[in-house]
């Protein structure tokens, strides 16, 4: 059992980019390890819905037991006009390694930016969705340490919403969490978004009772079930917390709101 | 909390006047099924223990409790409270403190002479954790933190948390 | 004292180098401090349990008694620190009923750090022990391999520099017992707002020659807020295969148990308070 007083990161739970400082191999020669990820901890998911798309995350920074920063926002706006992504219709969402969330952010913005510029209309979501699944890929031997969530509205003006694996693996999906507490979350939003384990009350007895089946969800439903699922994730998951950062992204544009969450 | 492998689940939550406990009946090595009727709670009189973890211990400390549990009804000619089974869970788990056996073991009852409804958990060697809301247990114990922390409230009537397990 | 079964020590290590992975502990991450004042001492604690990245327990108990004016805050691995705390306890109450005086917090810090050393760190408790003796207040920390030290404040746990970073700034000689209590109750909060181990409320006990006061959940600066919705199901949302009622009758089958007529009399057998 782990001497906690030592502050060292619970095992096999964060690490430290430096963890392997040097140390003497059995032989009794110097070896020196560099392990260039860190884990920085916090959660995104995203619910997308008849017209829109949700999309949101933790603004917590973990490294070990410690928080680097209260806000750090792991929410991008991809895309639009200038630095501030003036009319941006797409968000990517970040978790995992928080430095090469940044730079898998800055690749993407430049692309569809320079997308535009070459092809003088904005790029839509299903085609910056497999363009970010090549970019990934495109580092298949030393990965892009992320879980990252692509939100948007498709050409038929439904909410999208794309999850991926570090190394580029796609889908389509209606609603998707990641990073610490994806485990905590995920089974949640199985419940009450596609209403999985849920049945039509008197519809039948034993095999023969309905499902209950899963229909779009109003906007201020959804806003409000991804807040619930913050606010218990953040009562059982010791890295994620301060404040919950969320995009809604509908035709008319992104709207962007914060709410704090708890710092302990 | 994680037991090692031979998956399972068990969670336990207070209700108004009425306690829940519940389990999956897998028995698997890693993602072979083995057994689809393998139950992880035990009823000890007014106690139900479940037990998740490695499927060896789960037997052997499912019989070890029931052993213990008739022998203090024959010496005190009474049905032991959920809250000395507590206690006697925690001291016979870390009697073994260096050489644990690998299960998370879950109570639920409700106390005879209080009528109060009781639930707890404890890890591998013995530390108890009280809960007032709900205890959870397994491989699966993150999924279940996270759908009770968002489904659970107090004064549930029927307790009708299941607990989608994936 | 300290009886071990260790007959599953072999099977354990052979599963281990199977690739089975030990089972994790419950340990809590920990603030824990002390601190002492004119005419007594003051120590407090977090309630968070962790179980490596997950919240264990939201509100355990931290501080431990040891005697009615000895209390004892535990870092470390939880189980460690409850049943090495609670047999010192025992020890301690045998030997002040043996020699007929109160028990000096001496006494239990040695008992503890004889039992900590002789099990050579494999027992993972840190404690702060603290009490006031007819020798006066004393406040101490025992190390897991039995070392200890004797300070006027201190802290312990993963929180400890969070905690310390308070009382090196606002701590000064002669403290009033409400200057203490703050201080403690600050010096706990830097750790719960400051350490991803540490979290939920303050607990604090004041030990003073006349009496303890233990204040548990002193400070509550975590409640969770009210959902943003409703999540009652409709009665049947669950799907129900078969169900069973078992009578209470059938439950006894093992053995043959008889209710007394007189309730009131086993009640009274069974007022263990445990909780």
């Amino acid at each position: 059992m782990a001497a906690l007083f030592s502050g060292a990161p619970p095992q096999g739970g964060p690490g430290y980019s430096f963890k392997q400082t040097p140390t003497m191999a059995p032989s009794g020669e110097r070896q020196h390890g560099f392990y260039p990820y860190t884990d920085n901890g916090g959660s995104t998911l995203g619910i997308s819905g008849a017209d829109f798309t949700i999309m949101a995350g933790d603004t917590r920074s973990t490294s070990g037991y410690n928080i680097n920063t209260r806000y750090a926002p792991k929410l991008f706006k991809i895309g639009g006009e200038g630095p501030d992504n003036k009319g941006a219709r797409i968000v990517l969402s970040v978790v995992g390694f928080a430095a090469d969330g940044d730079a898998l952010k800055e690749r993407l913005d430049t692309i569809v930016k320079m997308y535009k510029y070459q092809h003088g209309k904005p790029m839509s979501v299903s085609a910056c969705a497999q363009r970010l699944s090549h970019v990934l890929y495109n580092k298949r031997f030393f990965p892009y340490y992320v879980h990252a969530i692509l939100g948007g509205i498709d050409e038929d003006g439904k909410g999208a919403l794309y999850s991926y694996d570090p190394v580029g693996s796609y889908e389509r999906e209606q609603c998707r969490a990641a990073g610490a507490a994806a485990s905590l979350i995920m089974p949640f939003l199985d419940n009450q978004v596609n209403f999985k384990n849920q049945y039509e009350p008197g519809s039948g007895t034993g095999h023969d009772l309905q499902a209950k089946v899963a229909q779009p969800l109003p906007r201020d439903t959804v806003e409000s079930i991804v807040r619930d699922a913050f606010t218990s994730a953040v009562e059982r998951h010791i890295e994620v917390g301060d404040g919950l950062q969320m995009m809604i992204i509908t035709p008319n544009g992104v709207e962007e709101t914060f709410t704090p969450l708890k710092r302990d | 909390m994680i037991p090692p492998p031979d998956g399972g689940a068990c969670v336990a939550m207070v209700g108004k006047d009425c306690v829940a406990i519940a389990c999956d009946l897998r028995l698997g090595m890693q993602a072979l099924t083995v057994s689809n009727n393998f139950p992880k709670i035990f009823s000890y009189g007014d106690v139900h223990l479940g037990l998740t973890g490695l499927a060896t211990d789960v037997s052997t400390v499912s019989d070890l409790f029931r052993y213990k549990v008739n022998m203090y009804r024959l010496r005190e000619e009474r049905n032991i409270s959920p809250q000395t089974m507590a206690n006697l869970v925690s001291s016979s788990l870390y009697e073994r403190r260096f050489g644990p056996y690998f299960v998370s073991p879950v109570i639920a009852g409700i106390n005879q002479t209080s009528g109060k409804p009781f639930i707890c958990g404890f890890d591998s060697i013995g530390c108890i954790d009280f809960a007032k809301d709900f205890i959870v247990s397994g491989t699966a114990s993150d999924q279940l933190f996270g759908t009770c922390e968002g489904l659970w409230e107090p004064d549930l009537v029927s307790c009708a948390c299941s607990g989608d397990m994936g | 004292m300290g009886g071990f079964d260790f007959s599953n020590h072999n099977r354990n290590a052979a599963l281990h180098a199977q690739g089975v992975p030990l089972p994790k502990a419950t340990s809590t991450g920990t603030t824990i401090v002390g601190c002492l004042f004119d005419g007594g001492v003051v120590i407090a604690a977090d309630t968070r349990a962790t179980s490596g990245p997950i919240v264990a327990d939201k509100n355990c108990e931290k501080l431990h008694y040891i005697a009615p004016q000895i209390w004892c805050a535990g870092a470390g691995t939880a189980a460690d620190t409850e049943f090495t705390t609670a047999i010192i306890s025992s020890n301690l109450e045998l030997h002040a009923l043996s020699t007929g005086r109160k028990p000096r917090v001496v006494t239990c810090m040695t008992l503890l750090k004889q039992h900590l050393f002789r099990h050579q760190g494999h027992i993972g408790a840190y404690l702060v022990v603290a009490g006031v003796d007819p020798t006066g207040a004393h406040l101490f920390t025992v190390h897991a391999h039995g070392s200890t030290d004797k300070l006027p404040y201190v802290t312990m746990g993963s929180g400890s520099l969070a905690a310390m970073s308070v009382f090196e700034t606002q701590w000064k000689g002669k403290l009033t017992k409400d200057e203490a209590v703050k201080l403690c109750a600050d010096a706990i909060q830097a750790g719960i707002f400051n350490d991803l181990g540490s979290g939920s409320n303050v607990d604090v006990a004041v030990i003073t020659a006349e009496k303890t006061t233990l204040m548990r959940n002193y400070i509550t600066p975590n409640v969770r807020e009210r959902k943003a919705r409703n999540y009652r199901f409709p009665k049947g949302t669950t799907a129900v295969l078969n169900e069973k009622i078992i009578k209470k009758e059938e439950i006894s089958k093992y053995v043959t148990v008889h209710e007394l007529e007189d309730d009131s009399v086993t009640a009274t057998a069974e007022t263990m308070d445990t909780s």
